[in-house]
């Protein structure tokens, strides 16, 4: 499809020993741009020779399960990122929206002007979950395409105000043992983290369908190519027709969804609901974006790189448990490992101009 | 000093014995090749910097211009090839090895701080220190005494961003000559300046001359180069084509070069049909925050078929005008009739919907977004075409984006290349591929040829008459007498914000668009309107 528009070549055509050198230079493009998935199977490698039981199915699945919830929340950061922003408040959206289920399920609503005690259905009070999950979003999409506030600090100040709410449904204390009962119709709420599909628990279809979706979205709808463009030249993008402000809202609005699945999977998965739970979880989400080749200033990014970005940190932490590495040790080499994974980025980029040009010369 | 360089025969030993003529030479760039991935942007360049002279380099955008300079100026290390400074061979790694070698550099686009105030942005690196802290006071003096010399006193606590372009330019310059440059480099130094700021500019230029200071100048402006250049040297396509002395060349000369063609097939003007009414604007007002309106109670026509020129001075609201009638201001007042349907959303989208849509000035900053393809690029204004139920189609995009880089002849190896990676002309003509994705009925162009070269300003031509000559309306805006005077059917003139002046192409003369375009700036300053 390129050839006709080729810009005229100069020089004689490539023999076959030039051909070589040029297959070996985009090897070693191909290698450089795979490089954070090749650093997965590397981790992968060490860990099954040095840890045993760690190729057992049953711990994969289990390290899945672990992953999939970062995972979530790196898929809506990604969104957020791409589009040059950045939000911190999903960590206690994590929270808030474990806890506005437990409540749900525990106390179920309470209306005292009417003097009545409503109990919803496990799947209406999940869509409550997302749906204030998505309000959160909301929230901060309105304040900073409306107030014109900065989205570190838009989402500093939700991220304190939804961890705020989360202590105040019930004064700081857990709601424990969320199983539901019988007789009011709400059991069932711990098969959303514990339930398996054919023999794979629901949290990891619920991360494979994220990923698709996300996936499908940033690639082949106008949506997603907005999202871009706005990361990459918000002045161009509004320019061109595109609703900066909209695009913005609903791209929080994604995050914060996001944010709320990976509430209701915590949650489930410990049939019970805990105010402080998903603190920090958003550094762990950036760094999965970002480990995955986001790039901070907005722009670049791709969901399959979150994942295997994700993938990258829950191997190593649980490969690290496995092995029986202090707890303190882990932190410090998941600190490195970020670090070192941005400047290969960065480098990178040098490294790729150096390939192209012995193409160029090839 | 003319005549002592030429005529001493040991000074001109330096040269290689190629392509050169004779003169003293102070730096030499020899053999040079820079390779870019998907490029050659300099192919075995020779390139002669006379000392004390106007060395002009002159080429099509992508002819390598810009690459050759910053090679010179040590931001780019040339892939091949040797850098001779008074006969020595030198290398620099980056800029400040050039600097201490004595080349200083004005950037096209300004490298300046605009939140900092004028002495800051000059002695920025080199700070002037008295013991452990700067010396706030002498690096004010020393600014006070620049900008004395360049006639151009401003207080030197002025935040850069708080200046006209213009006055930007002139502290780009005080920047470079506080560094005692031997060899000064200034890309684009007029394209944003007024006749009489470019007046100045020039008698600065020969008094660094008369000090012995080389000046490598490159310009798009070739009336100007020929006012201002002593040599000259021609690229087209990473060669040089030709050196000469400016003296024994002429404007033809020097276009043939460049273009590989010649001038008069460059700018002809097909006839085409103007019809009736497009748009009409009533008294469009945009205010000016602090009092006055960028735009002040603007009404105008345009026809179907016609080509509408608006001339004016730099700050004369052309701009606002068109970010107006684009959708970029929703704040500002008066009707906009399409067709005689008159437009109520203030969305820009609705009205590139509805076919009007604004080609903007500064194509590369506000046109493109840099982390993106070509391809994404150029149909990011017009995706709704190319989606059915929601989802992209990448072949009816492709096949889209393919059309439009050929008809605009792009020159551009992969659509989904990166935006980047294409030259400076060619990035334009992507942001006007964009415009023309949307299918317009109105195509606004602010400065359609700012900054572009002969060929491409050619190309732009003939864009606006296709589009004319189809029937659609074209809107633009230019400060270049000559071009609108080539063009337009019809010429408005634009200043502080009103329109002074409308022409018919027949009756329109330069100096009636130049005192129209004066109106309100007499010497007189009431504050008002003449």
């Amino acid at each position: 499809m390129t050839t006709e528009i080729l810009q005229p070549q100069r020089g004689a055509e490539p023999s076959s020993p030039e051909k070589v050198k040029k297959q070996r230079t985009s090897l070693t493009l191909l290698l450089l741009k795979a490089r954070t998935f090749i650093a997965l199977i590397l981790l992968v490698i060490f860990f099954a020779f040095t840890t045993p039981y760690f190729l057992n199915p049953e711990s994969l699945i289990i390290m899945a399960k672990h992953i999939s919830i970062n995972a979530i929340l790196a898929i809506g950061m990604t969104f957020v990122i791409v589009a040059g922003g950045i939000d911190l408040s999903v960590g206690a959206v994590v929270g808030l929206c474990g806890m506005v289920a437990g409540l749900l399920i525990d106390r179920g609503l309470i209306l005292p002007m009417f003097g009545v005690v409503v109990f919803f259905r496990i799947w209406m009070i999940v869509l409550i979950a997302l749906i204030v999950g998505v309000l959160v979003g909301a929230v901060n999409g309105w304040v900073i395409t409306r107030l014109r506030v900065a989205p570190f600090i838009a989402t500093l100040g939700t991220m304190y105000a939804a961890r705020g709410l989360a202590l105040l449904s019930n004064n700081g204390a857990t709601f424990p043992n969320l199983v539901g009962e019988p007789n009011i119709g709400n059991e069932g709420f711990p098969w959303i983290g514990g339930g398996m599909i054919i023999g794979i628990p629901v949290a990891i279809w619920l991360m494979i369908a994220a990923g698709l979706i996300a996936w499908f979205v940033t690639t082949r709808t106008p949506f997603g190519r907005h999202v871009y463009a706005i990361g990459g030249n918000e002045r161009a993008a509004r320019l061109s027709g595109i609703r900066v402000n909209r695009t913005t809202l609903f791209v929080y609005m994604i995050s914060g969804f996001c944010a709320a699945v990976g509430g209701l999977i915590v949650a489930s998965q410990l049939i019970a609901s805990h105010p402080a739970s998903g603190t920090s979880f958003e550094l762990n989400a950036i760094a999965a974006a970002v480990l995955g080749g986001t790039s901070l200033s907005g722009g670049r990014g791709t969901i399959g790189g979150t994942l295997v970005g994700a993938f990258v940190i829950g191997v190593l932490a649980d490969g690290m448990v496995m092995m029986g590495v202090s707890d303190f040790w882990q932190t410090v080499i998941k600190g490195v490992v970020i670090v070192l994974a941005v400047a290969i980025d960065q480098f990178q980029a040098r490294l790729q101009t150096v390939a192209a040009l012995q193409q160029e010369r090839g | 000093m003319l005549d002592t360089s030429y005529s001493n025969p040991e000074r001109t030993l330096i040269t290689a014995g190629e392509i050169s003529l004779n003169g003293d030479m102070i730096l030499r760039a020899e053999h040079i090749t820079k390779v870019f991935p998907g490029t050659l942007a300099l192919d075995d360049v020779n390139f002669n910097t006379y000392r004390g002279k106007v060395n002009v380099l002159v080429g099509e955008n992508g002819a390598g211009k810009s690459t050759l300079m910053k090679i010179l100026a040590g931001v780019e290390q040339p892939t091949h090839g040797a850098l001779i400074l008074e006969g020595q061979p030198v290398k620099f790694h980056d800029a400040l090895e050039s600097s201490a070698h004595g080349i200083g550099i004005i950037y096209q686009e300004l490298d300046l701080f605009p939140n900092l105030p004028i002495y800051e942005n000059i002695f920025i690196a080199r700070e002037v220190k008295q013991g452990l802290s700067v010396d706030k006071r002498e690096e004010i003096r020393r600014t006070n005494d620049l900008l004395e010399r360049l006639e151009h006193p401003m207080d030197p606590k002025t935040l850069v961003g708080d200046l006209r372009l213009g006055q930007q330019q002139i502290v780009a310059i005080a920047k470079a000559l506080a560094q005692n440059v031997r060899i000064l480099i200034m890309d684009e130094p007029t394209s944003a300046l007024s006749q009489t700021e470019v007046t100045v500019l020039f008698r600065i230029i020969n008094e660094l001359k008369e000090r012995g200071v080389s000046i490598i100048y490159i310009s798009h402006k070739l009336e100007e180069l020929l006012t201002i250049g002593d040599f000259l040297t021609v690229l087209r396509d990473g060669k040089v084509q030709a050196e000469a002395r400016v003296s024994d060349v002429d404007l033809p000369w020097i276009i043939e070069k460049m273009v590989g063609r010649n001038l008069a097939a460059l700018f002809t003007k097909q006839e085409h049909q103007i019809g009736s009414e497009l748009l009409r604007v009533e008294n469009l007002c945009f205010p000016r925050p602090g009092g006055g309106y960028y735009v002040d109670h603007v009404s105008c026509t345009l026809h179907t078929g016609e080509i509408l020129g608006i001339y004016g001075l730099m700050g004369a609201g052309r701009t606002e005008l068109f970010e107006c009638l684009s959708g970029l201001h929703p704040e500002a007042t008066g009707n906009i009739f399409l067709n005689k349907a008159k437009i109520t959303s203030p969305e820009i989208e609705e009205r590139i919907k509805k076919g009007m849509v604004l080609i903007p000035e500064d194509r590369q900053r506000v046109g493109l977004v840099p982390t993106l393809s070509v391809s994404s690029n150029m149909t990011l204004a017009s995706l709704r075409k190319f989606t059915s139920r929601g989802v992209l189609s990448f072949k009816d995009e492709l096949f889209e984006v393919v059309r439009m880089i050929k008809d605009l002849s792009i020159k551009v190896y992969n659509p989904q290349q990166s935006i980047t990676a294409l030259s400076g002309g060619n990035q334009q003509k992507v942001v006007v591929g964009k415009g023309l994705l949307t299918k317009p009925k109105v195509f606004i162009m602010d400065e359609p040829t700012r900054g572009i070269d002969v060929a491409a300003k050619s190309d732009m031509f003939q864009i606006m008459n296709d589009l004319a000559m189809q029937g659609f309306g074209v809107l633009f805006a230019t400060s270049e007498l000559k071009e609108i005077l080539a063009m337009a059917d019809r010429i408005l003139v634009m200043s502080k914000g009103q329109i002074t002046g409308e022409f018919k192409r027949e009756d329109a003369t330069e100096e009636a668009l130049v005192t129209a375009s004066a109106v309100g700036h007499g010497p007189i300053r009431t504050g008002g309107q003449a």
